[in-house]
């Protein structure tokens, strides 16, 4: 009997064995999906901002090279993600429909398609613009990955608030291909983000909690209950107030980014004293009402800020 | 039942065939992308002076 006749007879009952081989009915619209591109959106723009913010010249295609690989970076990351999470996924109704619990992208093409983009990223971030800014793609991808999804997610309530640091670096990468370093102003941009993700992902978890429950997944409200959840919303919107004013107190930003700053802050801390005091049917719209003001909250102070890095009117310190 | 012996191998469906032709594009399109990026910086980091050498 040959060795080749043996292979060829293997083949078949290792086919029927593995469902796994059946051919791929990915489109590209599910790799597409598998990024979260609304997610990736947020974080284009804040690097964006911490690029045309940072002092010094770089050249447009550097600038594009350098933003292409810390979207390219954060859909990695969204990927890998998806693919750790699919088991959970499965069970809530907000993620459901991904594409891997879904089942038109399989486990496996999402780890290969996440480390592939991932390492590309890094590599061409490396390459192309500098080692500092490829090192902090480099870290924001394996923390959200390692620390947050795999270790954090599953294990504590603080998850988001520890693993938001994640989403709070991409501003400090578009600074360091700029200008090759780390600067002050790019950890305000740092703390501002860091301070802002747990209300924003603890009202979208009020109104989320019975998924989450489902799912296991220790979010404060499964864990503390949702009045112990409202509080931390409040306290965590008080302290984003001071330091969304950071920039502007240290001498890195003028007064309209100042009025910006106060007028949203107060705003958010009013959406969240309304959760803390909102109940029912009423505190579910009042808590969508804070997710939805969050996002523009973080895209009022960073528009700021790019607006006045544009205007050249940035601040004191910069002058 | 199926009519397909082992020997046949995996059969492609039509819209697999199309799903896999439609990934097949975007890899190509990016990888094209890739190269032109990769062209592209590499005269902005050289400067106009890449063109101007002896022949």
């Amino acid at each position: 009997m040959s060795l080749v006749g043996e292979g060829a007879n293997l083949a078949g009952p290792l086919r029927a064995e593995h469902g796994r081989l059946e051919p791929s009915m990915a489109a590209v619209g599910d790799y597409v999906a598998l990024m979260k591109p609304r997610v990736m959106s947020l974080v284009v723009f804040t690097a964006l901002v911490g690029l045309l913010v940072a002092p010094g010249h770089v050249h447009p295609v550097i600038g594009f090279t350098a933003i292409l690989c810390v979207a390219v970076g954060a859909g990695a990351a969204a990927a890998l993600n998806m693919w750790y999470d699919s088991d959970i996924d499965a069970l809530m109704t907000r993620t459901a429909r991904r594409p891997i619990p879904a089942g038109r992208i399989e486990p496996g093409e999402a780890l290969a398609f996440g480390v592939t983009l991932g390492t590309g990223a890094v590599v061409v971030l490396g390459l192309l613009v500098n080692w500092v800014a490829a090192a902090l793609l480099a870290f924001t991808i394996l923390f959200y990955v390692v620390v947050y999804t795999i270790w954090l997610k599953r294990t504590t309530p603080q998850n988001i608030v520890i693993g938001g640091a994640a989403g709070a670096v991409p501003p400090m990468i578009g600074w360091a291909a700029a200008g090759g370093g780390i600067g002050i102003e790019a950890v305000l941009m740092f703390l501002v983000i860091f301070f802002w993700t747990p209300p924003h992902f603890w009202a979208l978890s009020l109104y989320r909690a019975d998924d989450y429950a489902r799912a296991g997944v220790p979010m404060l409200p499964v864990v503390a209950g949702a009045d112990a959840t409202r509080r931390q919303i409040l306290v965590y919107s008080l302290l984003l107030m001071p330091v969304g004013l950071l920039p502007w107190l240290l001498g890195y930003a003028s007064a309209p980014y100042a009025t910006v700053a106060v007028a949203a802050g107060v705003m958010m801390v009013a959406l969240a004293w309304r959760v803390r005091n909102e109940r029912g049917p009423a505190g579910e719209r009042a808590a969508k009402r804070l997710f939805a003001f969050s996002i523009l909250y973080l895209i009022a102070l960073f528009a700021a800020l790019l607006l006045e890095a544009l205007a050249g009117t940035s601040g004191r310190a910069l002058a | 039942m199926d009519e397909r012996s082992p020997e046949d191998g995996i059969v492609l469906t039509d819209e697999q065939k199309r799903r896999r032709r439609a990934r097949s594009i975007a890899i190509g399109l990016a990888l094209g992308a890739l190269a032109l990026l990769f062209y592209v910086v590499t005269i902005v980091k050289l400067g106009p002076g890449v063109l101007n050498r002896p022949l």
